[in-house]
């Protein structure tokens, strides 16, 4: 059995193991990286973020030049090959992986294709699948950064290629009829309006009253006119009970509140399950470490991730909400400083959430309902993109930026934004709380006309009742 | 639940008071640090602030009373409501001042536009109410108090990287501190809690200056924040001829650090007194050749450092160092003198070791080198550190007196002028009512200390003690 030792294994090479494993070599540590895939990504590269944006631009292409109709231009009925589509989609996936992979080597990182099992806090079994061998890989260090999977239904499992996870939906085997889509959370909204766009008749089931549970609901109820729309239906406060492999289809049998006429079961042509996901923490030998496991299943660690057992740090969806590639990789930094014996913290003032649907939801810091559960006071302004000439020329006058901002300093503690390029406008928000700026501040930013970016700023102008593009009178003094 | 406030430890030997005035009474709303009574003690009538905050409910103790450290001298009811501390009126003016965040300014923006907004938009918060602002002031400073705590637990419990923390537990109020992720960082890496710092930004923005005057000014001992005098900008001297500049050399620049911070910190008085040496002298040329011969000098500096030794063995808090942190006195047994030596570089302060295992003639030989090696540049770091106590001798140049600045951390400084032919008085003991004036060689001797340790009495004592010394070598051995 081959033996070697590294100052820093990082285990699980998404956007939390990759980003540490090269920050770590570019400090001057000598690094390993393990994971099953030839290349570093994760589930962002290979299954999550990466390939869905792929086909979500596929589909905003479509969508606009449906619209363009109205605009005076027709290019007729789109002719779709799913072949060519997946293929553009595998060849996203491909170059990001394998452009990944090359700075990795050129970091002079030992990548190693396999997997992880801790003998001990300083002892790593790794079985290798590049190759048939089993490793031992002792470290100083080691950084857990496995990730998440998908959830599935309890009690409602069954086995039915029909019946898919956002991975299996990501694999584009068909285009189906008709289209279940089981949660209203951010990844069946995604890929819904993937499937919608090339042509499946799209059902949306969630449990709550609303989609996007946790987002403020003036920025959903936008999105929501738009996914009525384009979804045969949407059904909320509605639960699945039963699923069936039938011929053709699975059949569904649902419970809660259906629209009338609705029968209580149907069937559809395939299902997605995207009901949230589960963090990897059961791995082999971690019971050998002192790491210690919380009843939600994410691994338990301080604000400079680390874990109970001193040589051991973990990151990134395993250890916590949100789930998201850019808290990873912010926490990965965090997590290779701290070996490092620098004082830091995980502290953000803000993580962003973007939904990258028709029009995009995005939205970072305190949001208004959070403001209303704490019981905190804030003023909140709302910019309505129909002021806005950038989105009257886009012909997309539905948005809205909206800042939540502390009454007394004006500073801003919050910042909601749905329409059209809403995930790239959101970095401004981000970096004005973390500077912890106020209005003052971003109205007397100068922003670059006409782009939607302006809405920001007009929307801090409100916050003293001067927005230019919308009359709204102070309210008199005394 | 009802919290007790007790009389916290007041200073060194300060057991009791006599309760002078109870700023506080029953139904009064107290914070943190706002004083509740006047205590005169031995030492002098100070303020106590208060540890707990919340509404109290009972005081315990009256004018006139004697109260113990330990003894419950109020109880405040700190449930429900939690600590409304900063958001309601403080009765007492100075807090008002210690909490500039939660007092509202006058803001040009603020609650009149944001009741418009609110209007604007029926169905949005809009929260005017008092108890309701309260409860937001809560929300706001619990959460981040919660995450602050977590923070710097979890920086101590790392052993390996980060030295324990001087600083007391985070309590600092209000909503988390407007700064940038830099200067976070910066604070952390200072391990100052950033919400303790107070921003001279606009609404409070906090810079890395601010962190850096904070850090100044606990190390300086004022405690406080902003009480180190910021440097006035120099007038243009060049209006009144020409000047030349030049570069702080290092040990100029330390030299300044090191007196500012020891001035700053320590409570200083120096003490006077004169040694008959006319005998001394005597001795003094008579082993002089002796010296030499070993490769020394017999210097005033080399005998006053036997002296010294003897004298700190009577008077062991003359070689003590003051923990503040702790409350603690720091006793040395073994004894390590320093002796200033003047260099074409700057002042230099070599340490002589074990000074009470080495006789005269020994000790002459280490003067003669130090003092060697510290003009020839040789001094390495570890000659120069571990000291109890100082000794500098400007006699070889002149002076009657002066006052020696106490090297830091140690508590005492003995200086040294240059000695001088005084007429003495000296009443005959055989004719009643005659005697006359006698020429005899005096040596100007002046003692600094930290009267923190050292009362004046003792600092009389032990320089008479030397004085005595110095005129009757024999006193050393009894």
């Amino acid at each position: 059995m081959p033996e070697s030792s590294t100052q820093l294994i990082v285990i699980g090479a998404g956007p939390g193991g990759y980003a540490a494993a090269f920050y770590a070599a570019d400090r001057g540590m000598q690094v390993s990286l393990v994971d099953p895939e030839p290349n570093p990504g994760g589930v962002c590269l290979y299954r999550g973020c990466i390939p869905s944006k792929a086909l979500l631009h596929i589909a905003k292409v479509l969508e606009e030049a449906h619209h363009a109709e109205a605009w005076g231009i027709s290019f007729g009925a789109p002719a779709i090959d799913v072949d060519k589509v997946r293929a553009f989609k595998n060849k996203v996936v491909t170059q990001l992986t394998g452009g990944v992979g090359q700075v990795g080597r050129m970091r002079k990182i030992n990548y190693i294709q396999g997997r992880a099992a801790f003998r001990d806090a300083r002892t790593l079994d790794i079985t290798r699948t590049d190759r048939d061998a089993l490793d031992t890989l002792f470290f100083e260090h080691a950084i857990i950064a496995t990730g998440s999977r998908p959830s599935t239904i309890p009690g409602l499992t069954i086995d039915s290629p029909r019946v898919m996870d956002s991975t299996g939906a990501l694999d584009l085997p068909d285009v189906p009829k008709s289209l279940l889509v089981v949660g209203g959370g951010y990844i069946g909204l995604e890929l819904g309006t993937v499937y919608a766009a090339l042509g499946s008749k799209v059902t949306v089931v969630e449990m709550t009253n609303g989609l996007l549970p946790g987002a403020d609901r003036d920025l959903v109820n936008v999105l929501a006119k738009r996914v009525n729309a384009i979804c045969e239906a949407v059904l909320l406060e509605t639960k699945v009970i039963g699923l069936k492999d039938v011929k053709n289809g699975v059949s569904v049998k649902f419970e809660g509140k259906l629209p009338e006429g609705m029968p209580a079961e149907k069937t559809f042509d395939r299902v997605l399950v995207s009901i949230g996901r589960r963090p990897n923490s059961a791995i082999p030998g971690l019971e050998r470490t002192q790491v210690k496991v919380n009843q939600r299943g994410f691994i338990e660690v301080d604000p400079r991730r680390g874990t109970a057992e001193p040589t051991i740090f973990a990151i990134g969806d395993v250890v916590g909400e949100p789930m998201l590639a850019h808290k990873a990789s912010h926490e990965a930094r965090v997590a290779v400083d701290a070996i490092l014996g620098e004082r830091v913290a995980f502290e953000p003032q803000a993580i962003p959430a973007v939904v990258f649907t028709d029009p995009e939801i995005a939205w970072c810091g305190l949001t208004e309902s959070e403001a209303a559960t704490q019981k905190k006071e804030v003023t909140v302004t709302r910019f309505p993109w129909g002021a806005s000439g950038r989105a009257i020329t886009l012909d997309r006058t539905d948005g809205m930026t909206k800042l939540v901002l502390d009454p007394k300093t004006s500073r801003i503690l919050g910042v909601g934004i749905v329409g059209p390029g809403a995930g790239e406008l959101i970095s401004e928000g981000v970096l004005a709380i973390e500077m912890g700026a106020n209005a003052t501040d971003l109205k007397m930013t100068i922003h670059p006309h006409p782009t939607l970016s302006e809405t920001l700023m007009e929307s801090a102008e409100m916050f003293f009742g001067e927005a230019t593009h919308v009359y709204k009178p102070r309210r008199k003094q005394g | 639940m009802p919290t007790e406030f007790k009389l916290p430890e007041l200073g060194e030997n300060i057991a009791a008071g006599d309760v002078v005035r109870v700023l506080v009474s029953a139904g009064d709303t107290v914070t943190r640090d706002q004083p509740v009574l006047e205590l005169e003690t031995d030492k002098a009538t100070i303020e106590v602030p208060s540890t707990v905050a919340g509404t109290v409910k009972d005081v315990r103790v009256k004018q006139g009373e004697r109260v113990k450290v330990g003894q419950v001298v109020l109880t405040v009811d700190d449930g429900g409501a939690a600590q409304p501390a900063a958001a309601a009126p403080a009765p007492v003016e100075k807090q008002t001042d210690a909490q500039p965040t939660d007092k509202p300014k006058s803001q040009p923006a603020g609650a009149p536009e944001e009741g418009g907004l609110s209007q604007a938009e029926p169905g949005q918060a809009a929260k005017s109410a008092e108890p309701d602002s309260r409860e937001a002031a809560d929300a706001r400073q619990q959460k981040p108090r919660g995450e602050v705590v977590d923070i710097s637990r979890g920086a101590r419990s790392a052993p390996a990287l980060a030295p324990p923390q001087p600083a007391p537990e985070p309590e600092a109020e209000g909503p988390a501190a407007a700064a940038a992720p830099s200067v976070r960082r910066l604070a952390r890496e200072l391990g100052v809690d950033i919400r303790r710092v107070t921003g001279s930004g606009p609404d409070g923005r906090i810079s890395p200056e601010d962190v850096q005057a904070y850090v100044k000014g606990v190390m300086t001992g004022g405690g406080l924040p902003g009480t180190a005098a910021p440097s006035q900008p120099l007038p243009d001297f060049a209006k009144w001829g020409e000047v030349e500049r030049k570069p702080m050399s290092n040990i100029r620049r330390k030299t300044a650090e090191h007196l500012s911070n020891a001035w700053n910190t320590i409570p200083h008085v120096t003490q006077h007194d004169k040694a008959d040496i006319t005998a001394l002298e005597a001795l003094r040329k008579q082993y002089g050749p002796q010296a030499e011969k070993a490769g020394g000098k017999l210097t005033i500096t080399a005998i006053a450092l036997k002296v010294t030794e003897r004298a700190i063995r009577r008077f062991p808090q003359f070689n003590s160092s003051v923990d503040t942190a702790r409350n603690e006195i720091v006793f040395k047994k073994s004894i390590h003198i320093g002796i200033a030596v003047d260099t074409e570089r700057g002042l230099l302060v070599p340490v002589i070791r074990d000074v009470d295992r080495k006789g005269i003639i020994d000790l002459s030989v280490e003067v003669t080198k130090a003092s060697d090696k510290a003009r020839a540049g040789k001094l390495s770091l570890e000659d120069m550190q571990g000291g109890g106590f100082t000794i500098t001798n400007l006699g070889g140049i002149g002076g009657t007196a002066f006052t020696p600045i106490v090297n830091w951390p140690e508590v005492a400084i003995l200086g040294i002028s240059r000695g001088a032919q005084e007429p003495v008085w000296r009443a005959s003991e055989s004719e009643a009512g005659g005697g006359r004036f006698e020429p005899r060689l005096m040596l100007p001797l002046s003692l600094s200390y930290d009267h923190r340790v050292i009362d004046g009495a003792d600092a009389a004592r032990f320089l008479r003690w030397v004085a005595e010394a110095f005129e009757q070598p024999f006193v050393l051995n009894l």
